[in-house]
């Protein structure tokens, strides 16, 4: 298979449990640089759902005060941290950059009134949070419709593996952006060719996911299959579909967060509403504020694509036959 | 039909060799072997020695390299409902509840021929008999290892089999469940007459459970080195043999088998 972009959210949680397992009695699970994004955005409480064994709760209960108290304050740290180092930039530059309070003072501004319209070229941030969130949903989801059943395919019939192999290889890499003029010179208009750009970046994490799923379904699942004597339809419906789904979901989590940072970039070039376009319209409108706004935005907006796709990923995944 | 009682399941000739990279290794060799119908057959050997790819030809999920093999007088070409499994890991899926995993084996049997609440009624009656009632809407992620391999026999019996293969269902259990089961799993071979071809690595459980033994030399090319016929009285109760001189006789017998002829796995590898 292509070098797989796998990486389960589960395979995360697991192994940070068990790591602040281990460090439970002396520092807590305190957030390594190496840690991983998940645990860094959405901390211990995330873990805990996935598996929540007895004994380790029954061992932290009396240490419970203390554990809240680790759960919250590293981020609240860090967020501080983060205002600082803003405070001393605004210092530094001299006021070129605003100022935290100043930006959260523009921030409670533009967010009292979200929904505003004053023509195409003015629109309240809401309306353009909405029409990028509508552009990925639309390109993603045509890369779904196309990618789980080519990945179905893929996994299956190691002919067609190798035969999209170097295909998927070879464009990959490719940054979704390139494709953009490829876009705009066929559908001829800049919110199809936005769409496209997002179709053609979810698809290859949804059709590698997908066939890696697929090809990953456990022997011991198929020989029940055999056994059984299933039909092709019970085969797909009762043991590949829900076998591949934490796989597909991954797939789904790469693609979304993919389209996500790729649709600002693709809608700075393509202009129209949108949060990217709305970046740029600061931008030339020497609005820095609003672009620090447009930047916080855009990453909330991320964590809770993330989260949600995490916490669906969860409520699919079943335990493994373990040998 | 005489002949098709003591020769429930013939193999003849059987000779499996699987393809790797150093070459052609040949698993078994020279393989005979007849089950009689209702008849309890174990295989017991080191491990490396075939057991499990002699079941998995009689299951039918692989094909023999030379030889034949007949279950009620018909060639086995592939796995099927009549003769089903018990796979070591219970194989489970851990998406579908207990009723629904036996529930897959019996709408695939009898769907044909029976109404939905027959089915249901079949499902049901198939976890009382493993006596997981209580469990049935429970996922396998929920109950104790024991408890889904109960479900594992529960759903293989539910096919009403004409062969029960059993892949050293019990191996992953620990010793009391295991004992418990074994209890259970002759009882319920006494109530439906099932005709049991079981691989264990456990002397105990084969002379406990079986009829005959069937002890497998040590592979590469391994073969069938000699079968012991066990002849205790049923029902056989775990108590009252544990000091029976017979079962201790063929206790020995086994054991000798597997540890002073055949015991230099390690030198001969």
């Amino acid at each position: 298979m292509v070098s797989a972009v796998f990486h389960s959210p589960l395979e995360a949680a697991p192994a940070a449990r068990s790591g602040d397992k281990t460090k439970a009695r002396d520092a807590g699970p305190a957030p390594s640089s190496a840690a991983h994004k998940d645990m860094m955005t959405n901390p211990p409480t995330t873990p805990a759902a996935v598996q929540p064994p007895a004994p380790v709760v029954a061992a932290r209960a009396p240490w419970d005060a203390s554990a809240l108290w680790l759960a919250v304050l590293p981020p609240l740290l860090g967020l501080g941290l983060l205002a600082l180092v803003w405070e001393l930039v605004f210092m530094g530059t001299g006021g070129s950059i605003p100022s935290p309070r100043d930006t959260f003072a523009q921030a409670v501004q533009i967010f009292s009134d979200p929904f505003y319209s004053k023509g195409p070229n003015d629109q309240g941030v809401g309306w353009n949070v909405l029409s990028s969130l509508k552009r990925v949903a639309m390109g993603f989801g045509m890369a779904a419709v196309v990618g789980i059943p080519v990945g179905f395919m893929i996994g299956r019939f190691s002919f067609l593996s190798r035969m999209f192999n170097p295909l998927i290889s070879l464009l990959r890499p490719v940054s979704p952006l390139a494709w953009l003029p490829i876009g705009l010179l066929v559908f001829k208009g800049a919110n199809p060719a936005a769409i496209w750009t997002i179709f053609i970046c979810s698809i290859w994490p949804m059709i590698i996911n997908t066939a890696v799923g697929v090809q990953r379904v456990p022997q011991d699942y198929m020989n029940v299959a055999r056994v059984l004597n299933l039909s092709e339809w019970k085969i797909v419906t009762k043991i590949l579909f829900p076998a591949v789904l934490p796989y597909m979901l991954t797939g789904v989590r790469l693609a979304v967060g993919t389209a996500w940072l790729v649709i600002v970039a693709a809608e700075m070039l393509t202009g129209g509403v949108g949060i990217g376009f709305w970046v740029w319209d600061e931008w030339n409108n020497l609005n820095v504020k609003n672009i620090i706004i447009a930047i916080f935005v855009i990453g909330i907006v991320g964590l809770v694509l993330e989260f949600a796709l995490i916490k669906l990923a969860i409520a699919f995944t079943f335990e493994e036959v373990k040998n | 039909m005489t002949s098709l009682t003591t020769k429930y399941i013939e193999i003849q000739g059987v000779e499996q060799t699987f393809k790797t990279r150093k070459g052609p290794f040949r698993a078994l060799q020279n393989i005979n072997l007849t089950v009689a119908r209702g008849e309890f057959v174990a295989l017991i050997g080191h491990s490396g020695c075939g057991k499990s790819t002699l079941l998995n030809l009689i299951a039918g999920l692989t094909t023999p390299t030379e030889g034949s093999l007949l279950c009620a007088n018909r060639e086995i070409a592939g796995p099927g409902p009549e003769r089903a499994v018990v796979f070591q890991n219970h194989s489970l899926l851990p998406w579908l509840t207990c009723f629904e995993n036996v529930y897959l084996a019996v709408e695939r049997v009898f769907s044909a021929t029976e109404s939905k609440a027959q089915l249901k009624a079949r499902t049901d009656a198939a976890l009382a008999m493993v006596g997981l009632s209580a469990a049935a809407q429970k996922r396998p992620g929920e109950i104790s290892g024991g408890m889904k391999q109960r479900v594992g026999i529960a759903r293989a019996l539910s096919m009403e089999p004409k062969v029960l293969l059993l892949d050293e269902p019990f191996g992953a259990l620990d010793a009391l469940t295991r004992a418990k089961l074994q209890d259970e799993l002759l009882q319920i071979v006494a109530n439906t007459q099932s005709t049991v071809v079981m691989v264990t690595h456990d002397v105990d459980e084969a002379v406990l459970l079986s009829d005959r033994i069937v002890m497998m030399t040590n592979g590469p090319s391994a073969t069938i080195g000699e079968v012991l016929k066990v002849e205790l009285p049923r029902p056989r109760s775990r108590v009252a043999l544990a000091e029976d001189i017979r079962y201790l006789g063929y206790r020995k017998a086994v054991i000798d088998f597997l540890y002073t002829r055949q015991g230099h796995v390690e030198k001969a590898a």
